[in-house]
């Protein structure tokens, strides 16, 4: 059958799609409801992570300031709420609109700086929008504020139930995949791989690198503000903590984890991440400390992530062959 | 009144109390080849750096096509027709040489705002760029990293990925750097390949190439040019010996 994958990278992330697929029968089958949330939470991240991974990974563009968006499209979800408007695609349509809006104002100054000093402009503009949140006293400020009902769309859209919820998220994270693999062969993403490598050869050969460095950023936030859409859905309950800068650093090794500037690194990544944490906490209340060290030997260790280990077998098998 | 593409009046820049560039003209007339040489510190690098965008001059006029292009970025001077070489090889070294050429093809042909579909099935792009790497000489070589190549062919590279502009004026910054010696002529080879097409401002040090290359040249000494000629008349120049050739070619 040569439609199969034939690389052993190809196989695994065609059964984790595929597993994906089926985890709500799955778990209903074992009976397990609490998994469906883990991976609910997981798959949310790693659409944020994915989005991340466009500016970080394919942009070079690290920023410490990702988290924003989630909290963003959350806040899209729980303001209207908050005055009984419940209707799913004006959730959708604010979250898209504003956090475009406030990645293209603080894009077109952030990217003006370049490596570290990006890094804390990015931060510091979320560290903006996290205390802008807390200091709203209507939403709750650092109370949070509860989310009584999902965006409501149509029946064959409904995110009611928990496995509607899970396939809209399921839904968002194949549209980022597919969007992410066309854009990063596309003219526009030629242009953001070449000046994440050489921006003055770039520029020299005509391209205008900051507007397509900003377009990208923008692009990143909004897919990022959709996942806060489908995080807000989720919990129910929303913070400022979800746009801390902490909540950032996490996304960030989330994409490393997984693969730099790979398709399903950081979606792998983000998995391998929940998963980690949940497991590590329920052994033991120092289970951060047991992180630590595991993420140390990996940057250390394991470069390329998960997906570099893959890669390595895919490419061991073909020297057999 | 003959046809200048590029026009320089009057050219300043400082760095503090270093003059870099002092009160340099120059003219690059259409369709020649017009050598800059001069001892290393003489500015050379600064003042392709200034014609190219990347150094704003204090003061001094760059007309090329007929308008000033002082204020305009380096992209824009790029898309204008001005293409350059770099000194130190400058290339997208992760990628293949063939997508280091489509990339030089895109650049200039519009703006590059297309998301969807995927640049390695645009056949127009492809031919263009493999036609530019045949050129000099790399067309069996298209689908090799860049980083993995020779570093006389990371410099063809350059050439191809200058040529692949379509400019109306090539800037090459010692394309010959650090090439051994068949390296070297090969490269000679393709730029007189393309003598007579293609209007050149050459900086190179390799004074056997340049004499076998330019139509014009000028001599860059401490930021100013003291002569600007023909080769045999540079040749014969008595001050030009003195500053610059040295015994060695007296």
């Amino acid at each position: 059958m040569s439609w199969l994958p034939t690389t052993v990278s190809g196989r695994f992330y065609s059964l984790l799609l595929l597993v994906l697929a089926c985890a709500p029968f799955i778990f209903e089958w074992a009976n397990q409801p609490f998994y469906l949330d883990l991976l609910s939470r997981a798959l949310i991240l790693g659409i944020a992570a994915i989005s991340l991974n466009l500016i970080l990974g394919f942009g070079g563009m690290v920023s410490l300031g990702h988290a924003a968006y989630i909290g963003i499209g959350a806040y899209c979800v729980g303001i209207p709420a908050y005055y009984d408007f419940y209707n799913g695609w004006l959730h959708l349509a604010l979250a898209l609109s504003v956090s475009a809006s406030f990645a293209l104002v603080t894009g077109a100054i952030s990217l003006r700086t370049k490596g570290v000093y990006f890094i804390m402009i990015t931060m510091a503009f979320s560290q903006m929008a996290y205390f802008t949140f807390l200091s709203l006293e209507e939403y709750g400020a650092d109370d949070g504020l509860v989310i009584y009902s999902r965006s409501e769309f149509p029946e064959w859209l409904s995110m009611d139930s928990s496995t509607g919820l899970y396939y809209w998220i399921f839904g968002v994270l194949l549209l980022s995949l597919f969007f992410t693999q066309r854009l990063v062969r596309s003219h526009f993403g030629r242009v953001i791989v070449g000046s994440r490598y050489n921006e003055q050869r770039m520029q020299a050969l005509g391209f205008s690198t900051y507007r397509y460095r900003l377009a990208c950023y923008v692009i990143s936030a909004m897919i990022c503000s959709v996942a806060g859409m489908l995080l807000g859905n989720f919990t129910s309950f929303i913070s400022p903590d979800m746009m801390g800068w902490t909540r950032s650093g996490e996304l960030i090794f989330m994409v490393i984890i997984g693969g730099v500037a790979t398709l399903f690194g950081p979606l792998v990544g983000t998995i391998a991440f929940v998963l980690l944490e949940e497991f590590l906490s329920a052994i033991t209340i120092y289970w951060h400390l047991i992180f630590g060290v595991m993420l140390v030997l990996l940057v250390l260790f394991g470069k390329g992530g998960i997906h570099g280990w893959l890669a390595m077998l895919d490419r061991r098998a073909a020297d057999h062959d | 009144m003959t046809d200048y593409l590029l026009k320089i009046t009057d050219l300043n820049k400082h760095f503090g109390g270093i003059v870099a560039t002092d009160n340099v003209n120059l003219s690059v007339q259409q369709g020649r080849i017009h050598a800059v040489i001069g001892p290393n510190g003489a500015g050379k690098t600064t003042l392709i750096a200034q014609l190219s965008g990347q150094i704003k001059p204090d003061s001094g006029a760059i007309e090329f096509g007929g308008h000033n292009i002082i204020n305009d970025s380096i992209a824009h001077r790029a898309r204008q027709g001005l293409a350059r070489s770099f000194q130190i090889t400058s290339v997208v070294m992760p990628m293949t040489l063939l997508e280091n050429v489509m990339l030089a093809v895109q650049g200039c042909s519009g703006h590059s705002f297309r998301f969807w579909s995927p640049v390695a099935s645009d056949r127009g792009m492809r031919a263009a760029a493999m036609a530019s790497l045949s050129e000099v000489g790399l067309d069996d070589r298209a689908g090799r990293i860049a980083a993995n190549v020779s570093h006389g062919e990371q410099r063809q590279l350059e050439v191809a990925m200058a040529l692949a502009m379509k400019p109306r004026l090539l800037l090459l910054d010692e394309p010959m750097a650090g090439m051994g010696k068949e390296e070297g002529a090969m490269m000679v080879d393709i730029l007189n390949g393309l003598k007579g097409s293609m209007t050149i401002l050459l900086v190179e040090h390799d004074m056997d190439a340049v004499f076998s290359l330019a139509d014009q040249l000028s001599v860059l000494v401490n930021g100013h040019i003291i002569a600007t000629d023909t080769v045999d008349n540079i040749r014969a120049n008595d001050d030009v010996q003195k500053a610059y050739l040295g015994d060695g070619h007296a």
